[in-house]
């Protein structure tokens, strides 16, 4: 259920990331999280709120960070994020090693749904639904800042407040979803879709729609294989999304390589 | 259309304290078609940007520009593989308007489609953009300064890249924009184009040069002037004093 509600919730947040290039931000996010997770558990233990208090405010500091950061030092956005996810990984790593053993670092890492209870499924829910209505509020100056940034500042439309707030909902889902996919997994489900979607429609909306479906198919496969192959949550879905993004690649109507290899006569006209 | 003046007072931008605006001061009457010439890094794009309220002054001020202005960016780097329907595009026109929630009228729609239809596009409305050439998608981007249908209208480097007939169409849109009463301001490097077509010359290189009716300003003197000031680089400036 939970992983469904984030299927329906991530993905769309992946697309408006891969436009603006932003790939690897979500990437960034996630391990930016991790310090936040751990620093909860070092203070709480295996608590949700405090793991989900932490990562949540570790996260919005990294996703300000890296903003801030590559404005202050002129450009160069993607080193400075490379630069901030190897640090904030070791101190992840290293915090959480301090007071837990392999398995609680590997289940923070990568997820296990039988972590997840009652808790955690409401935060999942909770952040799907805050980011539908998020993005159905914010979609027309979110879509305008990803395409003419120059114009929405031309216009006054605010587009670095609008992504800012874009960037705490990307952060809200990735936590929601660490529970049960792991940090280092949860952007799987957010991106793979995502790029797997841009091979099946030419429109925002189809585009979005795509997503959303490949999602919910591997969150589906991707338990009943962790089930029945005994293997972690996180690697199983983001496999089966992978797995629908190898798919999409090869058959895609939209740039897809089958479509390629079938070369059509070109039109008349 | 109610004609509007844009007011210069001494204004200075620069990138990193290097002025490229320094020390224009001048107005561009209400309703007048003016281009701006000079040398490349001769600081008219950063002109046109601050009239756009995009760059901050330095010193100086700008007045009468505050939302009155409709800019079109040079050569834009946008995405042009962005999957977004041509309408959608030029619907960004009416921002000013429609703000980020409120639902655009019927009579917007209409809007879009007139403004299709008048850069030449019409019965593109339903099409990706990164299904169009180079030259549609200036079409484009000008059907949404059509809709955003502002008062002063900037230009930089608008015919850039196009072909006679696209360049020529768009001219037509400028001239009839300069007839409403807009007041037009287009950065160009067409010497010819200029002579024929704009009344009014500003000629920058860093510093003004000369600005004016456009034979008055685009004589030998000046243009060796402005290619002198533009060459010199000094590479240990003091602050400036003036």
């Amino acid at each position: 259920m939970g992983c469904l509600a984030l299927s329906v919730a991530a993905p769309p947040l992946g697309l408006f990331l891969m436009l603006r290039r932003m790939s690897l931000t979500a990437d960034v996010l996630a391990h930016g999280i991790l310090p936040g997770v751990a620093a909860g558990f070092l203070l709480a233990g295996l608590s949700l709120p405090a793991m989900a208090a932490g990562g949540l405010v570790a996260g919005l500091l990294v996703a300000l960070g890296a903003g801030a950061l590559s404005r202050a030092t002129g450009g160069r956005e993607d080193a400075s994020l490379a630069a901030l996810y190897l640090v904030a990984l070791a101190a992840g790593v290293a915090m959480v090693s301090l007071r837990g053993g392999a398995v609680e670092l590997t289940n923070l890492l990568f997820g296990s749904v039988l972590g997840v209870d009652d808790g955690a499924l409401l935060l999942m829910a909770g952040a799907a639904t805050l980011t539908l209505a998020g993005l159905a509020l914010a979609w027309r100056p979110l879509v305008l800042e990803c395409f003419d940034p120059g114009f929405a500042q031309a216009v006054g439309a605010r587009g670095a407040l609008w992504h800012l707030g874009f960037l705490a909902l990307v952060v809200l889902n990735l936590l929601a979803a660490f529970q049960a996919l792991g940090t280092l997994m949860a952007v799987g489900l957010m991106m793979l879709p995502a790029i797997a979607a841009r091979h099946w429609s030419r429109t925002l909306g189809g585009m979005t729609y795509a997503a959303v479906g490949i999602a919910a198919l591997a969150s589906f496969g991707g338990l009943l294989l962790s089930f029945h192959a005994d293997l972690p949550a996180g690697p199983a879905v983001v496999l089966c999304a992978g797995l629908g993004w190898a798919v999409s690649v090869l058959l895609g109507p939209v740039d897809g390589l089958a479509a390629r290899l079938l070369r059509r006569r070109h039109l008349s006209g | 259309m109610s004609p509007a003046e844009i007011r210069l007072a001494d204004l200075t931008v620069s990138h990193q304290r290097r002025p490229a605006v320094h020390h224009l001061s001048g107005r561009f009457a209400p309703g007048s078609l003016t281009a701006v010439v000079g040398p490349n890094g001769a600081g008219k794009s950063t002109l046109l940007r601050a009239l756009a309220g995009l760059h901050r002054p330095d010193a100086g001020r700008i007045e009468g520009a505050a939302g009155q202005v409709a800019l079109l960016p040079q050569g834009t780097a946008l995405d042009r593989a962005f999957p977004l329907a041509c309408r959608d595009v030029v619907l960004f026109g009416l921002w000013a308007e429609t703000g980020a929630f409120r639902v655009i009228p019927r009579a917007g729609l209409d809007r879009a489609e007139a403004a299709l239809e008048a850069v030449g596009l019409g019965g593109f409305a339903r099409r990706p953009v990164g299904s169009l050439s180079a030259g549609q998608f200036q079409r484009l981007l000008f059907a949404r300064l059509l809709l955003q249908d502002a008062p002063v209208i900037l230009l930089d480097e608008p015919f850039n890249a196009l072909d006679a007939r696209t360049a020529a169409e768009l001219l037509a849109l400028v001239k009839r924009w300069h007839g409403e009463g807009r007041t037009v301001v287009a950065v160009l490097h067409d010497l010819d184009l200029v002579r024929r077509d704009f009344p009014e010359t500003l000629l920058i290189a860093r510093d003004p040069i000369a600005w004016g009716p456009t034979g008055e300003v685009l004589t030998a003197p000046n243009r060796l002037r402005a290619r002198m000031m533009a060459e010199a680089w000094a590479e240990q400036a003091e602050a400036c004093a003036a």
